[in-house]
């Protein structure tokens, strides 16, 4: 049974697209079968962060709009053979995507792949909506931080009224996904602590990903973090996630800094 | 580690962000998108049920709100022209009302 999920967040900046490859990189080097989506259109970043800009030939307005095939817009990654990308387009027509041919390339999808993630544009417009709008869960992106918080509150309330899922009356299962989480700072009390913030969406936690250079060495590379240097912090704590999105129940490790240096000292129970 | 804040001479900010926050979203949590449209609605009404009485000129009413964790605040500060003059004639007992003139706002 394959599973759409959507990887959102409200605020831009945070780590959506980076996420997105990151966690649909770590399901497929284990293995399973993936397709990421780019749904934001008009400023396609995920076919760069995946390092498969030059090979865009079709797009998912295309197959949307039945210009092209499914089958024609994929395309495979080279580095893991069961990991697929679906690019957005550069097209600035807002009207592009129709909730008839999204619902209708999402079914496709699902028949295709384990796991289908959708990348949501940063906002709360129609973008937004139809990334999310098929999701069986979602990973809300937040970041320790006061805007990003009170934005992924918002996200947060969107998947619950908004989505398919919704609407039917079924739940949508949702995660949180820390990014960009600084240990010293956070030790020196100048960054939202991860209780405070779990307990403001009181929503449970998927990873705790900190601040690193390998991140952005990962999209200069074109190069999810998992495969560019899966050893290092933010790819263990994908690698760590992707086990919790499958339904494992995990301790999620807390960077805290030591001497400079990520440790991964002490650990906690998701709540 | 309030000990390290406190070499740096600083209040940790943390605790202050989580505050607001929890203060921010308990609001916007209850009241969605509705809220501006009903600030709207009672400041419209109050002044409405204020310009039956009295003259008051649209920029000289001001309003602010505070919300709070238990309370919340609406206040709406009205000026209202000759209340000195007023004052003075409120001791005599022929002291009339005056129809304020329809504003064109």
């Amino acid at each position: 049974m394959a599973k759409v999920l959507v990887v959102t967040s409200g605020k831009g900046g945070v780590g959506k697209t980076t996420s997105t490859a990151a966690l649909g990189a770590a399901l497929a080097q284990t293995g399973k079968n993936v397709v990421v989506v780019d749904f934001d259109v008009g400023l396609r970043n995920l076919d760069l962060v995946m390092g498969a800009e030059r090979r865009v030939v079709f797009d998912l307005i295309n197959v949307v709009q039945g210009d092209a095939k499914l089958a024609q817009a994929l395309i495979r990654d080279k580095r893991v053979e069961t990991l697929s990308i679906l690019p957005a387009s550069q097209t600035r027509d807002k009207d592009a995507l129709t909730p008839e041919g999204v619902a209708r390339v999402i079914g496709e999808l699902r028949e295709k792949f384990d796991w289908v993630i959708c990348d949501s544009p940063a906002g709360i417009e129609r973008g937004a909506q139809l990334a999310m709008h098929h999701a069986d869960q979602a990973i809300v992106v937040t970041n320790p931080e006061v805007s990003s918080v009170r934005d992924s509150d918002r996200i947060i309330g969107m998947l619950d009224s908004t989505t398919e899922r919704a609407k039917k009356g079924e739940k949508i299962d949702k995660h949180l996904l820390l990014t960009r989480y600084d240990p010293a700072r956070a030790a020196r009390g100048e960054m939202l602590r991860t209780d405070d913030v779990l307990e403001i969406l009181s929503i449970p936690l998927l990873g705790i990903v900190p601040e690193s250079e390998e991140v952005l060495r990962a999209s200069n590379l074109g190069t999810p973090v998992t495969l560019s240097n899966p050893t290092s912090a933010p790819a263990r704590a994908y690698f760590e996630a992707i086990r919790r999105l499958e339904g494992e129940k995990l301790d999620v490790s807390v960077p805290t800094e030591r001497k400079g240096l990520f440790d991964w000292l002490f650990k906690r129970s998701v709540a | 580690m309030s000990f390290l804040a406190n070499l740096f001479g600083r209040k940790s900010s943390a605790p202050i962000a989580r505050d607001r926050l929890q203060i921010l979203l308990a609001h916007e949590r209850v009241a969605g998108e509705g809220q501006s449209e009903l600030i709207a609605k009672l400041q419209e009404e109050i002044l409405e049920v204020i310009k039956r009485h009295l003259a008051i000129d649209q920029d000289k009413v001001q309003i602010k709100m505070d919300r709070g964790t238990g309370v919340s605040m609406l206040e709406i500060d009205i000026e209202v022209p000759e209340m000195k003059a007023r004052e003075a004639k409120a001791s005599e007992a022929t002291d009339k009302v005056e129809q304020p003139e329809p504003s064109s706002a």
